[in-house]
């Protein structure tokens, strides 16, 4: 009996087997096993009294108010945020090629925020988006209004500064990862040849860049899901109506104990980002041929 | 002529650079700075913002004043934390014992599950990782459902488990760790195959010695990310006594805004340092994670 299962093959399978065992237990029982279960919620009346009610429970969530505010303020966040989080951590990556001094420091301190918990420095953005706070007084030396920024229209765009303070330090260093693996000789060869900063950039360097500007868009927009725990820690539960987010949604429908609603949700996201991380899969799939051949 | 233009675009490119730095170190910094202050100073600063503060008693400039250097120095904030609000240090001790359980388990089931990934390859072992992928990439709100559901069956919500176990077998370290292990070279394998070493060992005797400094930054990140967690404690801990430090301190009372500071500053610390000592291989970490094929 112990021979058959000594050949190369089995036994090569069943080590592989024993090494991803206890992940793989883990993972199904706390992702996969539930998920499963908030598929069938999402497909039944109530828990309780079950019956099959197939697309009834998404058409409800889609015409949900709050949901459909939650999806409106994550897009135009998202709209906002993420061209700015590319192009402003490809300029910093940039701006650390230059021969400037100090550039060691100047990427630590880049990089500094990432390491900073929201809640630590959320009293000090409270105090310069407050209608009394800094940036008004800042701005009424030019004469603008002051404006509660937190209670107003441009109540994103202070999420999108946090945002981009959080997350411009990860992004440089994938850009900068990026620049470093353009060959050398190129740039050599395109200097002898004289030619300009603008023509190495745009012709060498954003050829070599482009997958790395593709994957940092795909991921800047899956991190403007993310941006809850910014908004949450500035304004709490119930923040001004352009800050609600979908993490909001589900916090309340959470209360109500709504796990139909909550599934449905959860589902609906879900296909979203699948469609984003296909997305991400095939830029990798087409670039990484164009630029490795 | 030209050499002045040169020297010319450097300055200009280095104060580019300080201006971005400003930007980015000064909230973190005016966050340390005002923790050094007075409860007067502060109130008389913030009264205006953090309303609660208006007790009556103390005097609050109209507009906001933004200060970086205190008017007098002082740890009293420090010393009111430490002496006479626990509460506080108790919400830190949360935070830790949820947080290290996490790095610690996380890391360790992944160490060995990424042996499993890049060891052997195979169809279905590349649909798992391409799985794993897409689990790591997938937000809070679609995650928390099932783990909610899962807690609930388990009987451990508002438990710390109902945190720690889904932290323990997120799928991130599995991924970094595996595409750090792939670029090991498979000669390796061989020779201490014939040598008669079994798996296990080649696992923890060639594997993990050269996957220390991965090990290392995948850790740092872990640590960051559940060191700033919000989202799973506010759905999976509804008792306020167990929140970590990182939901309870936009909870803190408004009369207590200077204590905030101290606290704020004092919950910085452990990252601050494992950034400090670990840049390097938290760099090396994320330029790991630039790409999604394993």
């Amino acid at each position: 009996m112990r021979r058959s299962f000594g050949t190369p093959k089995t036994k090569d399978f069943l080590q592989s087997v024993a090494f991803l065992a206890p992940s793989v237990l883990g993972v199904t029982v706390f992702f996969i096993a539930p998920f499963a279960i908030v598929v069938y919620y999402a497909l039944v009346s109530s828990p309780n009294d079950p019956e099959f009610v197939f697309l009834k429970n998404f058409i409800d969530v889609l015409h949900n108010s709050s949901f459909l505010t939650a999806a409106k303020n994550t897009a135009t966040f998202a709209a906002v945020a993420v061209p700015l989080a590319v192009v402003l951590s490809l300029c910093l990556a940039l701006l650390l090629e230059q021969k400037i001094p100090g550039k060691s420091m100047f990427r630590t301190f880049f990089l500094s925020p990432m390491m900073v918990p929201v809640a630590s420095v959320v009293l000090i953005w409270q105090v310069i988006f407050h209608a009394k706070g800094t940036l008004n007084q800042f701005l009424a030396l030019f004469g603008v209004q002051a404006v509660d920024w937190l209670k107003s229209p441009y109540c994103q765009l202070v999420v999108v500064v946090l945002f981009l303070w959080k997350n411009l330090g990860y992004n440089m260093i994938l850009f900068m990862a990026a620049l470093n693996n353009i060959p050398k000789e190129l740039l050599e060869v395109a200097d002898v040849e004289g030619a300009s900063a603008a023509h190495k950039f745009f012709h060498i360097k954003l050829r070599y860049l482009s997958p790395t500007v593709l994957f940092v868009t795909i991921l800047s927009m899956i991190n403007s899901f993310k941006v809850f725990r910014e908004v949450y820690l500035l304004s709490g539960d119930y923040p001004y109506e352009g800050l609600y987010t979908l993490q909001h949604f589900m916090n309340n429908t959470f209360l109500s104990y709504n796990f139909q609603k909550l599934s449905a949700a959860a589902i609906l996201l879900a296909i979203v980002m699948v469609i984003l991380i296909a997305l991400l899969f095939k830029v990798e799939d087409i670039f990484g041929k164009d630029v490795e051949g | 002529m030209k050499r002045a233009k040169h020297l010319f675009r450097r300055a200009f490119m280095t104060l580019v650079a300080a201006l971005f730095a400003i930007s980015f170190l000064m909230p973190t910094v005016l966050t340390i700075s005002n923790s050094f202050m007075t409860q007067s100073e502060i109130n008389s600063n913030y009264g205006s913002v953090f309303t609660a503060a208006k007790d009556g008693k103390t005097y609050i400039s109209e507009a906001v004043n933004l200060k970086f250097i205190p008017d007098k120095v002082t740890f009293s904030q420090y010393i009111t934390t430490f002496i006479k609000s626990p509460e506080y240090l108790l919400k830190f001790w949360n935070s830790v014992i949820l947080v290290v359980p996490i790095v610690l388990l996380q890391v360790g089931v992944a160490a060995v599950a990424a042996y499993g990934f890049s060891r052997w390859r195979g169809k279905v072992r590349d649909s798992i990782f391409f799985f794993y992928v897409i689990l790591m990439l997938m937000p809070y709100q679609v995650t928390l459902v099932p783990n909610y559901l899962v807690s609930d069956f388990l009987g451990i919500l508002n438990t710390r488990w109902a945190i720690i176990f889904p932290g323990a077998f997120a799928p991130f370290s599995v991924f970094l760790l595996t595409k750090f292990m792939r670029r090991i070279p498979v000669s390796q394998i061989e020779a201490a195959k014939l040598d008669g070493s079994s798996e296990w060992q080649i696992f923890t005797r060639i594997y993990l010695p050269q996957c220390r400094s991965a090990l290392y930054s995948i850790a740092i990140l872990v640590f960051i990310d559940y060191w700033n967690m919000v989202e799973q404690p506010l759905i999976l801990l509804k008792d306020a006594e167990m929140q970590p430090l990182s939901v309870y301190l936009s909870t803190i009372n408004s009369g207590e805004i200077g204590l905030a500071f101290a606290v704020a500053t004092i919950y910085m610390i452990p990252s601050l340092l494992l950034f400090l000592h670990g840049e390097e291989y938290l760099v090396e970490g994320i330029a790991q994670s630039g790409s999604v094929k394993g």
